[in-house]
């Protein structure tokens, strides 16, 4: 159960101010931002009223930092679209003003204004009737900028979202959705402007294909460090993606502005809790790394091995199958074997694929998954090159976390009773550890 | 009628077919390209602004005046204004009557043409800081383009069947013969000008089916070359196009 804590918004609104300021000055100071750089966008006191009276945005208050993905989240109507195009003024506020750095957008022209601004939008909107590479170079085209540099740079963008040159001669209408999306952000992108504003890129893509766009676009902005601001109403992407997550109340209220771990672990009221989800605690856990796992040695049998010998190594019935790197393929049950068959080898299609790996440096939700995952229980832990280094079981992730948590002086969640802790423990000591 | 047709005298002659075929062509373009020089504009706006759409409701209106009786009209009430200068008198009601059967079917698929270009597309081209006018002329007018060509065509069919009735008033024109042909009993001329007028018709109709095809994108027309769609490595792990079906 949460309460509503109106003083703590005030609190944390003027927390984020100063984590604006001082990444800002850090970002002037030392320039380390990529080339673009990035500028910071402040709303103060915006608001969008409709002719019809509806209040789409109230008194937003908002800083998106330098370099950084805010993301706004919220359920529809909550004005999330609206404070996004108020940015470039494709909706203009009924009051209040935007600044981009010291600038207010009210004084820009809007063409101006715009050409300085990437834009992503959901269905991408390219043009039908421009290839590819012309997409792509709209904005440096209307900024009149040399047209050999532009082509070069737009091949370059191509390459770097993940489109093969020959894709440049082809038109919009060629491409699948996740493909058109990927031009979409290259075309914004080919002015090197210094902000970017995304309403809900990958929400119109299959599952998949989002998830493949959503890490292609965080190594970007890695390489990038872009001032964006991005809408989705999907809170999985906004705790994904977002470096600080501002989650907006119907009618046009920022309920809370927060990095994610702190939306999960501490959501300011019952509005935020119940939009963040029930399954919070669990995927919180994807914040926390996992640190020094006690990994236990897995008994495995190589691919092609014989059966004989793996229904022997088996421990309750599973044993788990490497191949000739050691490099995890499935888990095989040894306890149902025909007698019969246990001259022949380990072959893959009698392997099950059930469980997920988690590497080394994995969070406590992928190693805590790995575990639950796994037919035999034991959750498969990989080094960096995916060889096998061990396996852990939940009752030991589990142990990690109520040890973080009272590390982090909170009381542990205990409550039930966890009688494998105690044993985990001991194990602590001995079992061998991933360094 | 053939025979009418395969009389030499009857094509080189002064006032005959080669010669009324080309008075007829004036007569239509002259009225395709004023109305197109009017009712493009004006639809591009309409389309853009998404306003003035009962302009071409009156448009249409316009196209249930039956023909003749609004060229008498217009010729009793030009006539006395009009002086001189030969043949202006009966080309001016001619010319008018044939721009304003012209104009509808322009101004209202143009419209349609830039209303059906996608909402995202002109949401992205003004997001991107394209002004008005760069927006219609970069992104709705080639977008509009099939459309708008579907309207000038079927413009230019009906213009230029109903070209015929500048003989009506005593002008040239394939109609000379059809008005001539019946008033003579003639009617292998009288045919074999209806037939010149059908011809003449579908031979402009491919001659803009021609430019259609080299204005358009292909990129809007859909004619992509097979090259390009069949086994192509799509390099990426997106769903491949779904036009490889097409």
């Amino acid at each position: 159960m949460r309460f509503t804590r109106p003083a703590y918004i005030h609190q944390r609104a003027a927390r984020a101010d100063e984590v604006a300021d001082s990444s800002m000055v850090s970002a002037r100071v030392s320039g380390r931002k990529g080339k673009g750089g990035g500028l910071v966008i402040r709303f103060e006191s915006v608001s969008k009223k409709y002719p019809d009276g509806t209040l789409a945005v109230d008194r937003l208050e908002l800083v998106a930092p330098s370099g950084e993905i805010t993301v706004l989240v919220g359920p529809s109507g909550c004005g999330k679209t609206t404070s996004l195009r108020m940015i470039n003024r494709m909706i203009e506020p009924t009051s209040g003003r935007i600044w981009l750095d010291d600038r207010d957008t009210a004084t820009v022209p809007t063409h101006e204004l715009r050409r300085g601004i990437g834009y992503v939008i959901q269905h991408a909107g390219l043009f039908p009737h421009r290839t590819v590479l012309d997409n792509i170079t709209t904005v440096p085209e209307l900024l009149g900028r040399d047209k050999k540099e532009t082509r070069r740079r737009a091949l370059e963008l191509m390459e770097r979202v993940g489109l093969p040159a020959h894709f440049a001669k082809r038109y919009p209408a060629q491409l699948s959705g996740g493909q058109q999306q990927r031009v979409g952000v290259a075309r914004a992108l080919a002015a090197d402007p210094p902000v970017m504003l995304m309403d809900e890129p990958f929400s119109a893509v299959d599952p998949v294909v989002r998830a493949q766009l959503q890490n292609e676009f965080l190594r970007l902005q890695g390489e990038l460090g872009k001032t964006i601001v991005f809408v989705t109403h999907d809170i999985d992407e906004a705790i994904k993606l977002g470096d600080r997550v501002a989650v907006l109340q119907v009618g046009g209220h920022l309920a809370q502005l927060a990095p994610p771990a702190e939306l999960l672990s501490d959501p300011s009221d019952a509005f935020v809790a119940g939009f963040v989800g029930r399954d919070r605690g669990y995927r919180a856990l994807g914040f926390a790394e996992a640190g020094r796992l006690p990994v236990r040695k897995e008994h495995a049998v190589r691919l092609g091995g014989g059966l004989g010998e793996a229904r022997d190594a088996a421990e309750d019935g599973w044993v788990l199958v490497t191949d000739a790197e050691d490099r995890p393929q499935g888990w095989l049950r040894t306890d149902r074997l025909p007698e019969a068959a246990l001259p022949g080898p380990v072959t893959a299609q009698e392997l099950n694929l059930g469980g997920t790996l988690a590497p080394e440096t994995a969070t406590l939700r992928e190693a805590l998954d790995s575990a639950l995952s796994s037919p035999s229980g034991r959750g498969v832990i990989v080094d960096g090159a995916g060889r096998l280094l061990g396996t852990v079981t939940a009752s030991e992730v589990l142990t990690r976390i109520e040890q973080q948590r009272v590390a982090d002086g909170r009381p542990p969640a205990r409550d039930a009773g966890l009688d494998a802790e105690t044993d985990v423990g001991r194990d602590d000591g001995e079992g061998g550890e991933v360094v | 009628m053939i025979q009418w047709l395969n009389d030499p005298g009857n094509w080189t002659a002064s006032g005959g077919i080669l010669d009324q075929l080309w008075s007829h062509l004036q007569y239509a373009l002259f009225a395709l390209v004023v109305a197109t020089a009017l009712a493009l504009p004006v639809g591009l706006l309409i389309g853009h602004a998404g306003r003035g759409r009962w302009l071409v409701t009156v448009a249409n209106a316009v196209r249930a005046l039956p023909v003749v009786g609004l060229l008498i009209l217009l010729y009793v009430m030009l006539a006395p204004h009009i002086h001189g200068r030969g043949d202006t008198v009966y080309l001016l009601p001619t010319e008018i009557v044939l721009i304003l059967l012209a104009i509808p079917p322009i101004l209202a698929s143009t419209v349609a043409g830039v209303e059906n270009v996608d909402p995202a597309v002109r949401d992205a081209a003004a997001g991107m800081g394209m002004r008005g006018g760069q927006v219609v002329r970069r992104v709705e007018l080639p977008n509009a383009l099939p459309l708008v060509f579907s309207g000038v065509r079927s413009a230019t069919l009906q213009v230029i069947a109903t070209a015929t009735v500048a003989a009506y008033l005593g002008l040239g024109g394939l109609g000379r013969f059809v008005y001539d042909g019946q008033a003579s009993q003639n009617f292998a001329e009288r045919d074999a000008g209806a037939l010149l007028v059908a011809m003449l018709a579908v031979a402009a109709d491919l001659v803009l089916a021609l430019a259609q095809r080299y204005t358009v994108s292909r990129g809007v027309s859909g004619r992509f070359s097979r090259r390009t769609l069949v086994g192509d490595p799509v390099a990426t792990a997106d769903a491949p196009p779904s036009t490889h079906t097409a």
